[in-house]
């Protein structure tokens, strides 16, 4: 397999475009899946029994394979955009709700009853006290669901939203390798820096995380 | 709700259609073929996670390399390794590399982080009760480790049974052969069958490991294991 660099070159701006829309077609859902993942995890907190459905169905969405989906929302939301993002926001929930669910449970139980002895309300001990806890625990999450996301997005290209999948697809149809090869590569660095920019994000929301590392 | 249970209906008669259960575009075919491609794929994936994961959780040396190439394997495009595979040699066992390197991050990281995760005292124990070093990692890390190495092996059965699918796309068989031909025929019957067999698969290892768990897993241990 040779590899035509010169190609590459000539076409750095429509690699760059697609880089561009690769991203937000990945990373819109994972928004939206953490924003449905956070109150769902909530609940699932308060209510036990409420847990295992809904990691069940969430599960059996994920099982479900992207082409699929994407072939079934098409009948609802037509060739756009969104019917690329309703499913990566649904495969995001089969990662975001356990660790939701998990970064709550790792609060202990000490310091909640403190920060119910020190006056806290249960929306303002949960804002205050227990989200900040589960932060690392959240973030692993998002981390893991922004990278498969990031991944996923190239089979859109089969319903013609697939960012950098356009050439992959192309370079397919063309009998090109270059193209797939610098397509795939881009998607991974993209994932890399994706990943990269959350770590950063966890290392600004847990300031006290910090603070333990340069004490000991 | 009208569209929905259209679907229903579509895959239901799909399925009891009587072509659909004899010959080489049969449904017992197709499904030997997925299961073919995705059991070889998830068979190397096991050797080689196990091995790597164990053997760097148990010697605790290079776990951050092993952690962080496994999180960026997760990111490699399967439809692009697969499309890339296929324009160098068209043929079906490389397109099984694909879904391997799917297949090993889950494993490798649960391994990992199970073995990690052991007590040291219990590891210590172990070696006090005159344990070799096999013997620590077979009768104590093992053990211990195998409600999240199972965790890790479900997820990875589970995306390479939904994954096979894409195989499809370049032409070879399995389940996947159904949603890409209704894809190109606008055959809209044939992706929903497709589809609902791929689902019924996916619950079907579901099942297996939530058996797999059940016997597996010593007493002691149920309820113990976290999915990551």
């Amino acid at each position: 397999m040779e590899i035509d660099w010169g190609w590459i070159g000539e076409h750095t701006d429509s690699l760059t475009e697609h880089a561009l829309t690769h991203l937000r077609l990945a990373l819109f859902p994972v928004v939206f899946g953490l924003l449905i993942s956070l109150p769902l995890g909530v609940l699932c907190r308060r209510w036990r029994w409420f847990y295992p459905p809904v990691l069940t169905a969430a599960n059996v969405l994920y099982a479900i394979p992207s082409l699929a989906l994407y072939m079934i929302f098409i009948q609802y939301t037509g060739l756009n955009e969104s019917t690329v993002m309703i499913p990566l926001t649904l495969y995001s929930l089969s990662v975001l709700v356990p660790n939701v669910v998990d970064g709550l449970a790792s609060v202990s139980e000490p310091v909640r009853q403190a920060a119910t002895a020190v006056g806290f309300g249960t929306l303002r001990r949960l804002v205050q006290v227990e989200m900040p806890i589960a932060v690392p625990v959240v973030i692993a999450g998002v981390r893991v669901a922004a990278v498969s996301s990031i991944s996923l997005v190239a089979i859109g290209q089969l319903i013609g939203q697939g960012g950098l999948g356009e050439d992959i697809f192309r370079g397919y149809q063309l009998n090109f390798p270059t193209q797939i090869l610098a397509a795939s590569v881009l998607i991974v660095l993209l994932a890399l820096v994706t990943d990269a920019l959350l770590v950063a994000v966890q290392w600004l929301l847990t300031p006290w995380a910090r603070a333990r590392g340069r004490a000991s | 709700m009208n569209k929905l249970w259209n679907q229903v209906d579509l895959s239901w008669q799909w399925l009891t259609a009587s072509g659909q259960w004899h010959g080489e575009e049969s449904i017992p075919h197709r499904l030997f073929q997925h299961l073919l491609y995705s059991g070889a794929a998830l068979l190397f994936a096991a050797l080689i996670g196990l091995a790597l994961g164990l053997l760097v959780g148990h010697t605790g040396r290079g776990g951050f390399l092993a952690v962080s190439v496994a999180n960026i394997a997760r990111a490699v495009p399967t439809i692009g390794l697969v499309l890339l595979i296929v324009t160098v040699k068209y043929s079906i066992t490389p397109q099984v590399i694909a879904l391997v390197a799917l297949a090993v991050p889950p494993i490798l990281v649960n391994t990992f982080e199970g073995v990690r995760g052991v007590d040291p005292e219990t590891r210590d124990a172990a070696r006090g009760m005159g344990m070799s070093e096999w013997g620590v990692l077979w009768h104590a890390e093992l053990p211990m480790a195998l409600p999240l190495i199972l965790l890790g092996l479900r997820t990875s059965a589970i995306q390479v049974v939904a994954t096979a699918t894409i195989v499809a796309y370049p032409g070879f068989g399995g389940l996947g052969r159904y949603i890409v031909d209704g894809l190109a025929r606008n055959d809209y019957q044939l992706v929903v069958g497709g589809t609902v067999l791929v689902v019924l698969l996916a619950v079907a290892v579901q099942l297996l490991f939530a058996a797999l768990r059940r016997f597996a897993v010593s007493p002691g241990l149920r309820g113990s294991a976290r999915s990551s």
